[in-house]
């Protein structure tokens, strides 16, 4: 018990519910390509592994420490495309995932420290506008510069031989599962998250995290008891960034494709947006029932409103409310009501309860 | 004789407000440093109607966006949903009266595209007031909230749209005499363009009429210098606030009109990515100034006509740089708001 509350850097989760519903994801996802059969259910919850990372990240920025950004998938993609561009460039090699991760954690650092020094003196606001221009001008860039990212198409290319789909490390398959790549990379991925997030567990829960906590509450108090906010929040941009680049650099591995619509694009963000609302501001364990949900709604919630279309044929415009392209319609209207309604999300809905 | 000489001359009178003129060089300045690198006179007369149209349109989206920043503080990242529905609203109109925008009289065509505007200034208007309303208004005075709140309404408001008029391209055609082009000399230049000039000139002329010279632009520019002070005297900025998100609502539908017939067809998404260029306008502008907007918005237009012309790749991301010079150059945006 000890040990897990160290692990877990002493923030438990403190609800019941809330322990039953993060024991089962975790299991889940652990034991995903035996539990859950199938080329989609593994890739659902691949996607779930990196989103974890990429909306912890983001919640650091927004639910930890108060500011809006919308060039989070920026960072995102930064990580993703110096994977691909590597490994692209110097063959599927280990040295080049490397160099990869390394020269994208070098340019996300740069160029978030350059805009946090720039914008985040004023305020969330203008930070948020700022960020949005950044970022859409970096999407452009990126298709823009073809020669090197492969433009709209993106990259095709091949990850180092353990991770390929072709390879198998024994011959015999291990509980009615075959150990090839794909299953070597699941793992490779899953235990990246599970560390990325003790990581920020730990980041958050630190004294570090403490003043961020006290400059979301009040900045100005936070710099009239001897923070430098300004420092603190460049730092916390900078963090947050870096983790993004990294969940970035695993969806690329996991794919073994990029382009500019799975990493850069606008859409993207809007999703993150709403997993760590839904999920719970300010609190890391809201980012992995927000992504669990949001990648499960958007993989399985279509084929239910598919039915529900179907059922609904006939009636004017009722089908096309329950149209399985329109999932979003639904869940941007729970976006708005757990703004209002609670605004601490599931995680803080569960926890105020006991 | 400079401004010293005259606050010495006359101490008891109330300083006058001194114009600030230096941002209006900017347009010359900038038209005028294009033509040498154009080449050809006729061009550079071409891309400058071109970039002052372009700039016309996005200025009457941004206007409101401003006003309502500068009012009540706060920021709707959801104003591109009501560029969208203008549009959508105008290819519907549009596309019922094919035998008006067919004909071949400029009368007959304005006559079916001032219904076109109308309904999408009214339905813009509406939607905008119930958006305050249920949107908007919970949340006064939280930005981060706001900025939330504002964004799901963006995501509601284009998945509706996707609902009535479905997800794909609609193609919106200019009406028969607005195509083809006006010879000036040897400057090409495209008639809608002009019709754009035009209408942008009215919004102007009548935003700063009503800004400028009636009871209700007094108390708006007094709103946004002070909020409190207004109230204490007695007015309910509530409902001019209001009354000044229904209008800036009603002129993104008319922007969306005409930036729909600009690109000659709507999508969806048309919102979301007209939202980033009215930010980036409105940041140059000052956050809250109409007469900042107006010069941030044929800035860009300009930039991206000329840059569009001259150097392609760099037209992606004229306004970025725009964007970061002006605020190199003056922080808070060409005509920053006192209080700000």
């Amino acid at each position: 018990m000890a040990l897990i509350s160290r692990a877990l850097s002493g923030d438990l989760p403190r609800n019941r519910i809330l322990t039953a519903l993060l024991i089962a994801i975790v299991a889940g996802l652990a034991l995903a390509p035996f539990v859950f059969p199938g080329a989609k259910a593994l890739n659902v919850a691949a996607k779930i592994c990196i989103f974890i990372v990429l909306v912890a990240s983001f919640d650091l920025l927004l639910g930890y420490t108060g500011i809006v950004s919308f060039a989070h998938t920026m960072f995102f993609g930064i990580g993703a495309y110096g994977v691909a561009i590597a490994l692209t460039r110097l063959g599927p090699s280990w040295a080049a995932v490397g160099t990869g991760i390394a020269a994208a954690l070098a340019l996300s650092f740069g160029l978030s420290l350059v805009i946090g020094l720039f914008s985040l003196r004023v305020k969330a606001i203008f930070y948020a506008m700022i960020t949005l221009a950044v970022a859409s001008a970096f999407q452009t860039f990126a298709s823009q510069l073809s020669e090197i990212t492969g433009g709209e198409d993106g990259l095709n290319f091949k990850v180092p031989e353990l991770l390929s789909p072709g390879f198998s490390l024994v011959e015999q398959p291990f509980l009615g599962v075959s150990v090839d790549g794909k299953l070597i990379s699941y793992y490779l991925l899953f235990a990246v998250t599970v560390v990325l997030f003790l990581v920020m567990l730990r980041i958050v829960n630190s004294p570090f995290g403490r003043v961020l906590q006290a400059i979301r509450e009040n900045d100005f108090r936070a710099e009239a008891l001897g923070y430098r906010t300004v420092v603190y929040r460049t730092c916390s941009n900078v963090l947050s960034a870096g983790f993004a680049t990294l969940a970035g650099a695993l969806l690329a591995l996991w794919l073994r494709y990029n382009g500019p619509d799975t990493s850069l694009s606008f859409d993207i963000m809007i999703d993150i947006l709403l997993m760590v609302v839904i999920g719970g501001m300010g609190t890391l364990y809201g980012a992995v029932i927000g992504a669990s949900l949001f990648v499960i709604a958007q993989n399985y919630l279509q084929d239910l409103m598919k039915l529900a279309s179907d059922a609904a044929a006939g009636i004017p415009l009722l089908p096309n409310l329950v149209h399985p392209d329109r999932w979003l319609l639904w869940l941007g209207i729970l976006f708005v009501l757990s703004v209002y309604h609670f605004p601490a999300g599931i995680v803080g809905r569960l926890r105020g309860k006991k | 004789m400079n401004a010293s000489d005259a606050t010495v001359a006359a101490p008891q009178a109330l300083p006058a407000v001194k114009l600030d003129r230096l941002p209006l060089l900017l347009l010359p300045a900038l038209a005028l440093l294009a033509l040498p690198l154009m080449g050809s006179f006729s061009t550079w007369v071409t891309l400058t109607v071109a970039g002052l149209a372009m700039g016309m349109i996005i200025f009457i989206i941004a206007s409101g966006l401003t006003l309502v920043f500068g009012l009540m503080d706060v920021l709707n990242f959801g104003h591109g949903v009501f560029i969208a529905l203008g549009a959508f609203l105008a290819a519907t109109v549009l596309g019922s009266m094919t035998d008006w925008t067919a004909s071949e009289s400029l009368l007959i065509n304005l006559l079916a595209v001032l219904p076109a505007m109308l309904v999408a200034m009214a339905v813009a208007g509406g939607v905008g007031y119930a958006f305050e309303r249920v949107i908007i208004r919970p949340v006064y005075g939280q930005h981060l909230k706001q900025i939330m709140i504002t964004m799901g309404g963006m995501i509601i408001g284009e998945e509706l749209i996707k609902v009535i008029w479905g997800p794909q391209t609609i193609p919106l055609p200019l009406p028969a005499a607005f195509r083809g082009s006006l010879l000036l000399g040897d400057a090409a230049v495209e008639k809608y363009r002009l019709i754009a000039v035009v209408i942008g000139l009215v919004v102007l002329g009548a935003m700063f009429w009503v800004l400028g010279r009636t009871k209700i632009g007094l108390l708006i520019r007094a709103g946004v210098q002070d909020r409190e002070m207004v109230e204490c005297l007695g007015y309910r900025i509530r409902k001019l606030f209001v009354g000044v998100f229904v209008a800036g609502s009603a002129l993104a539908g008319l922007g969306g009109v005409m930036w729909g017939l600009y690109q000659q067809n709507v999508t969806p998404q048309m919102g979301a990515q007209v939202n980033v260029l009215i930010f980036i306008v409105i940041i140059i502008g000052g956050l809250g100034s109409v007469g900042g907007c107006f010069i941030g918005a044929l800035l860009v237009g300009l930039l991206a006509n000329y840059t569009g012309f001259l150097v392609p790749k760099v037209a992606l991301f004229s306004n970025i740089l725009l964007m970061v010079l002006i605020l190199l150059w003056r922080p808070q945006g060409i005509y920053p708001v006192a209080k700000r």
